[in-house]
C-alpha cells in the first residue's frame, strides 16, 4: 500500500492507504478526525467539505493522494488554542444547527467563504454554499449567521 | 392534566434525577434528542425548579439499561412528557431536599433559601448543599405529582433564549454521531441490498466469494439478507459492490407501476367514517355530500400528494457487538424499547441480555432506516462474535430502503350559502399506513417490521397494519377541520397492495391533509366570491388559532395584493386539533421555468408556554424549510425494476436557492401548558404556498410536488 504524507490541521501524516482511496476516509479512519462526515460519497450534499489550501473542497471521491503537499484543514482545526473561529462563534450565536449533521461542511464552506474577503455578495453566499444540503431547514440561521459576520467586517 | 404516560411507566424519582457528591444534577430522559433540542429544554426545566446553575446539569443519554422508558420520539409529545416529568421530578427532589436541609439545620422549610444548590437559613446563615445532603444517594421516593411547580412570574431561565447545550461541540467537529463511533477492533460493514424490495437473493457466484474470503472480507448471508465486512472502510464500500454483481436475483413481480394516485382510489382498503377526529369501524361510510338547498356555491376538488422520504443527510448507520452474555447495540433509533423488544423476539433472546444505546444520528423526523441499520449491525456482529460491527448504509441504501411517507389523495367537496357559511363539508382521505414502527403486537409483529428480518431464511410472516383508531392518528391526523363547520363528513380509506414500505415521517397524514383542506377553503371561497381570510376567520371560534391566522395576514399583505408576477397564500392548523397553532403566509414567484421560487414568508406560532424562545423559532423555520422542499420538489420514484430516485440529483430537496426571508412570531401563553411545536408549521407551509401559487399563476395546483412538469399539466387540465 503507498505511503501518503499529508498536512493536516498544521500537523504533518504518514499514512498508508490505496492510491483510490478518499481523502475522507483517510482522515475519518486513519487520522481519526471523524468531524467531516459521510453524507453520500457522490460529491452531493457537501457534508465532507475540508478547507485545502484556504479554499473549501469535497472530500469523499477524489483520492487522498491528490491532497499530498496540500494544507488540509477540517472542521476540528479551525479552533486555535480552544478558542473558536468567527464563523463557529457566529453560527453558535444564531443556533444555526440542528441535527448538526450537515453543520461541520457548512461551518468549512462559510469559513472558506470568508476567507476571500469580509463582504462577500449574496452571489457569492449562493456559489459557497450550492452543494451544501441541510434537511432539518437551518439554512435560514445559516445565512443569518453569514449576515452577523459580515456585518463584524 | 391528562395522564402522562411517562410518569405512569416511571413513577420513582430515581429514574430521572440523581445529585451527585460532586455538584452535578444528572437527569434521564427516555426521549431522545433527534435535532430537536429537547435535551436542551429539558435541561432549562430541571435547573429552574431546582434552583440550581444550569451547568450543573448533565443530560445522560437515553439506554435500556436503567432509564425511564418512555417508548417513542415521535408525535410533538416529547415536551409533554419528558418535559413534564422532568419537570415534576425537579419539583420533588427540590422539595425533598428542602425537608432534609430543614432537618438538618433544625429551622423551618419557608426559612430556607436555595441559591445553586446551595440551602440557607435566613435566621441563623447556617447551610448546607444538595450535593452534601443527597450526593451519590438515591432518593427512594416517588414523583410528587403534587409538588409545587414555580408560577410563571416566579421563573428566571424558562423563557429566556438559550444556546443548545452541544452547539460548541457540533461547531468544533466533537459531536459524536453514531456514524463516527469507533472502538478497539472494529470493523466496517455494508448492507448488500437485493435490487428492489420484491426481489430476492437466487445463487451466489462462488468464486467471488471465495477471492473476497481471501481478502480478509466476511460475508454474511441468511435467506437474502447479504452483507460485508472488514476493517477497512472503503475495501468494504468497493467489496459490497462487487458483491452485489456476484450475486443472482429473482426480481419477480417487479414493482407496480400502475399510476400510483389510481392505486390508491381503485386498490382493495378499509374505509371507515372519522367523528370527531377518530375512526369508527363497522359502520357505514355516509352517502356522499349532496348540496344543501340555498347554497350560493359549492364546489369538489381532488388533491394529491407523492410518496416522499425521510431524506436524512447522514445515512442509517448502526454498531453492535456481540458477546457470550449478549448484543449491545449503539443506535440512532427513536425507539430503542421497542427494538429491544422487536429484536429480542426476532432473534429469540431474552430482552434483557439486548443491551442498546442510543447515541446521536443526522436528524430523521420520524421513523427511517435508524432501526433498520441497527438490525443489519446486529446480523453481522452475530456472525462475528466478540468483534465490534459499524454499520452503515451508503446513500443510495437510505434513498433507496428507507420507509416512505406514503403517498395519499384527498377528495373535497364543501357548499357555502348566501350569508357566507359553509354548510357541508366532506374529506375523505386515502393512503398507506403512516406507522410502521417496530412495536411489538401479535406474535411475529414486531419482527415483521424490522425490515432486514423480510429477507432472512425464515421471515416473520408480514401482517398488514391494522388502521390507526387513536384520536387525529396517521391517515385521519388533521382530517377534522377545526373551523365550525356543522357536521363534516370525513372517510379514512386504509389501502392495501400498494408498492412501498411506508411509515411515519413528520406530522404522519397531517401534511397533506392540511394542505388539502386550506387549499381547498381556498378554492370554495373563491368559488363564493369569498375573501379567503374573511371566510377561516368567520369560521373560526378559537382565539389563539384567529390571533395566528390575523398576526401572519396582516404581516404578508392583502393576499390579493401582491406585486405584479407574486403571489400569496396563507395556511393554517392546529397539529392534531389539540397541539401547537401554526398559520403560514407566503408570497412567491413561479418563473420562466415554471420553479417555485420562495421571496417572503411570515410564520406565526402559537405552543402554549415558551420554554426556549430560540429552540421554538427553529423548530418553525425548520419545519417551513423541510416543508417547502416537500411541498416544491419532493417525489419518490419507481418503475418495475426498483426505486429510481437513488441519490439527491434524482430526489432533489430545498438548497439555499430558494431560502425565502422569514420572519417568525411566536406567541407566547405564559399560563398555558407547552406543546409540541416541530410539527405544527408543516401542513399549513404547504397549503400557503399551493395557494400562492394558485394566485401567482391563476392555475390551481392539485398534485404535490410543485414541480414544472406538475404545474404545467395542472395548466393544460385547467
Ligand atoms: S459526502 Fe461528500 S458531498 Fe456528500
Ligand atoms: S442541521 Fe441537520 S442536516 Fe443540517
Amino acid at each position: 500500500m503507498p505511503t501518503l504524507n499529508l498536512q493536516v490541521n498544521g500537523r504533518p501524516h504518514r499514512v498508508d492507504a490505496e492510491s483510490d482511496t478518499p481523502l475522507l476516509h483517510v482522515l475519518r479512519n486513519q487520522i481519526g478526525l471523524t468531524g467531516a462526515k459521510l453524507g453520500c460519497g457522490l460529491e452531493q450534499c457537501g457534508a465532507c467539505a475540508v478547507l485545502v489550501d484556504g479554499e473549501s473542497r469535497l472530500s469523499c471521491v477524489a483520492a487522498a493522494s491528490d491532497f499530498e503537499g496540500k494544507d488540509i484543514v477540517t472542521v476540528e482545526g479551525l479552533a486555535q488554542d480552544g478558542a473558536l473561529n468567527k464563523v463557529q462563534r457566529a453560527f453558535i450565536a444564531e443556533t444555526a444547527a440542528q441535527c448538526g449533521y450537515c453543520t461541520p461542511g457548512m461551518v468549512i464552506a462559510v469559513t472558506g467563504l470568508f476567507q476571500r474577503g469580509p463582504s462577500p455578495s449574496d452571489a457569492d453566499v449562493q456559489e459557497a454554499l450550492a452543494g451544501h444540503l441541510c434537511r432539518c431547514g437551518s439554512h435560514a440561521r445559516i445565512l443569518a449567521a453569514i449576515d452577523r459576520l459580515r456585518r463584524e467586517g | 392534566m391528562a395522564e402522562n404516560p411517562s410518569l405512569t411507566k416511571n413513577p420513582g424519582l430515581d429514574s430521572w434525577i440523581a445529585i451527585t457528591a460532586d455538584g452535578t444534577v444528572r437527569v434521564r430522559m427516555g426521549k431522545v434528542d433527534i435535532g430537536q433540542k429537547i435535551s436542551s429544554a429539558v435541561s432549562r426545566l430541571a435547573a429552574e425548579e431546582l434552583d440550581v446553575a444550569p451547568a450543573r446539569i448533565v443530560m445522560i443519554r437515553p439506554d435500556t439499561i436503567d432509564g425511564p422508558d418512555e417508548g417513542m420520539t415521535s408525535g410533538s409529545n416529547s415536551m409533554e412528557e419528558s418535559g413534564n416529568a422532568v419537570r415534576l421530578a425537579s419539583a420533588t427532589a427540590r422539595a425533598a431536599l428542602l425537608a432534609k436541609a430543614a432537618s438538618v439545620l433544625r429551622v423551618d422549610i419557608d426559612e430556607l433559601d436555595i441559591d445553586d444548590g446551595t440551602i440557607t437559613a435566613r435566621s441563623t446563615n447556617a447551610s448546607t448543599t444538595y450535593w452534601d445532603l443527597q450526593g451519590d444517594q438515591p432518593f427512594g421516593i416517588p414523583i410528587d405529582h403534587a409538588a409545587r411547580i414555580k408560577p410563571a412570574e416566579e421563573r428566571t431561565l424558562v423563557g429566556k433564549a438559550t444556546t443548545p447545550l452541544d452547539l460548541e461541540d457540533i461547531v468544533t467537529g466533537r459531536h459524536v454521531f453514531v456514524n463516527d463511533m469507533t472502538m478497539d477492533g472494529m470493523v466496517h460493514a455494508r448492507p448488500v441490498r437485493p435490487p428492489h424490495a420484491n426481489a430476492r437473493l437466487e445463487s451466489l457466484d462462488e468464486a467471488v466469494l471465495a477471492k473476497l474470503a481471501d481478502d480478509g472480507f466476511t460475508v454474511v448471508r441468511d435467506g437474502s439478507f447479504l452483507a460485508i465486512a472488514s476493517a477497512d472502510e472503503f475495501a468494504v464500500i468497493k467489496a459490497a459492490r462487487v458483491l452485489f454483481n456476484a450475486a443472482s436475483w429473482t426480481r419477480e413481480p417487479g414493482l407496480d407501476n400502475r399510476d400510483i394516485f389510481e392505486q390508491l382510489t381503485t386498490n382493495e382498503r378499509m374505509s371507515m367514517p372519522v367523528i370527531d377526529g377518530v375512526p369508527v369501524l363497522d359502520t357505514p361510510v355516509p352517502p356522499p355530500l349532496e348540496v344543501p338547498a340555498g347554497a350560493k356555491a359549492s364546489h369538489a376538488a381532488r388533491y394529491e400528494r407523492a410518496y416522499i422520504m425521510h431524506g436524512s443527510i447522514g445515512p442509517s448507520a448502526g454498531l453492535a457487538v456481540s458477546r457470550d452474555d449478549g448484543l449491545e447495540i449503539w443506535t440512532h433509533s427513536q425507539g430503542i424499547y421497542l427494538l429491544r423488544t422487536s429484536l429480542a423476539e426476532l432473534l429469540e433472546l431474552p430482552p434483557e441480555t439486548l443491551r442498546i444505546h442510543h447515541r446521536p444520528g443526522s436528524g430523521c423526523y420520524g421513523h427511517n432506516g435508524a432501526d433498520d441499520a441497527a438490525v443489519d449491525a446486529a446480523f453481522v456482529a452475530r456472525a462475528m462474535p466478540g468483534v465490534p460491527v459499524l454499520l452503515k448504509w451508503t446513500r443510495e441504501d437510505e434513498h433507496a430502503w428507507e420507509p416512505y411517507s406514503p403517498a395519499m389523495v384527498m377528495e373535497l367537496s364543501g357548499a357555502i350559502d348566501a350569508d357566507g357559511a359553509i354548510t357541508a363539508w366532506s374529506h375523505e382521505s386515502h393512503s398507506d399506513t403512516h406507522v410502521l414502527r417496530p412495536r411489538p403486537g401479535v406474535a411475529g409483529l414486531g419482527p415483521s417490521r424490522l425490515m432486514p428480518a423480510r429477507y432472512l431464511e425464515n421471515p416473520p410472516a408480514v401482517i398488514p397494519p391494522p388502521p390507526n383508531m387513536t384520536h387525529h392518528g396517521g391517515i385521519h391526523r388533521n382530517l377534522e377541520p377545526l373551523y365550525r363547520i356543522p357536521e363534516p363528513r370525513l372517510v379514512k380509506h386504509l389501502v392495501r397492495n400498494l408498492p412501498h414500505r411506508t411509515s411515519a415521517l413528520r406530522t404522519l397524514g397531517a401534511y397533506a391533509n392540511v394542505y388539502a383542506l386550506e387549499s381547498f377553503l381556498d378554492e370554495l371561497a373563491a368559488a363564493a366570491g369569498e375573501d379567503a381570510v374573511e371566510l377561516r376567520l368567520r369560521h373560526m371560534d378559537d382565539p389563539r388559532a384567529r390571533a395566528c391566522i390575523e398576526a401572519v395576514a396582516s404581516r404578508i399583505g392583502p393576499l390579493d395584493g401582491a406585486p405584479d408576477g407574486y403571489g400569496r397564500g396563507l395556511g393554517f392548523a392546529q397539529y392534531k386539533n389539540a397541539k401547537a397553532y401554526a398559520a403560514v403566509a407566503v408570497e412567491l414567484t413561479v418563473d420562466e421555468t415554471d420553479r417555485v421560487r420562495l421571496k417572503r414568508a411570515v410564520i406565526a406560532g402559537d405552543a402554549g408556554q415558551i420554554v426556549d424562545p430560540n429552540g421554538f423559532t427553529a423548530q418553525l423555520e425548520g419545519g417551513f424549510i423541510q416543508a417547502a422542499s416537500w411541498t416544491i420538489l419532493e417525489a419518490v420514484t419507481h418503475d418495475p425494476d426498483g426505486i429510481t430516485s437513488r441519490d439527491w440529483e434524482s430526489y432533489p430537496i430545498i438548497g439555499f436557492d430558494n431560502i425565502s426571508e422569514i420572519e417568525t412570531i411566536l406567541l407566547d401563553q405564559p399560563d398555558a401548558p407547552f406543546l409540541g411545536a416541530g410539527e405544527a408549521v408543516c401542513g399549513p407551509t404547504g397549503a400557503a404556498i399551493a395557494n400562492a401559487v394558485a394566485r401567482a399563476t391563476g392555475v390551481r395546483p392539485r398534485r404535490l410536488p410543485l414541480t414544472p412538469e406538475n404545474l404545467r399539466a395542472a395548466a393544460l387540465s385547467a
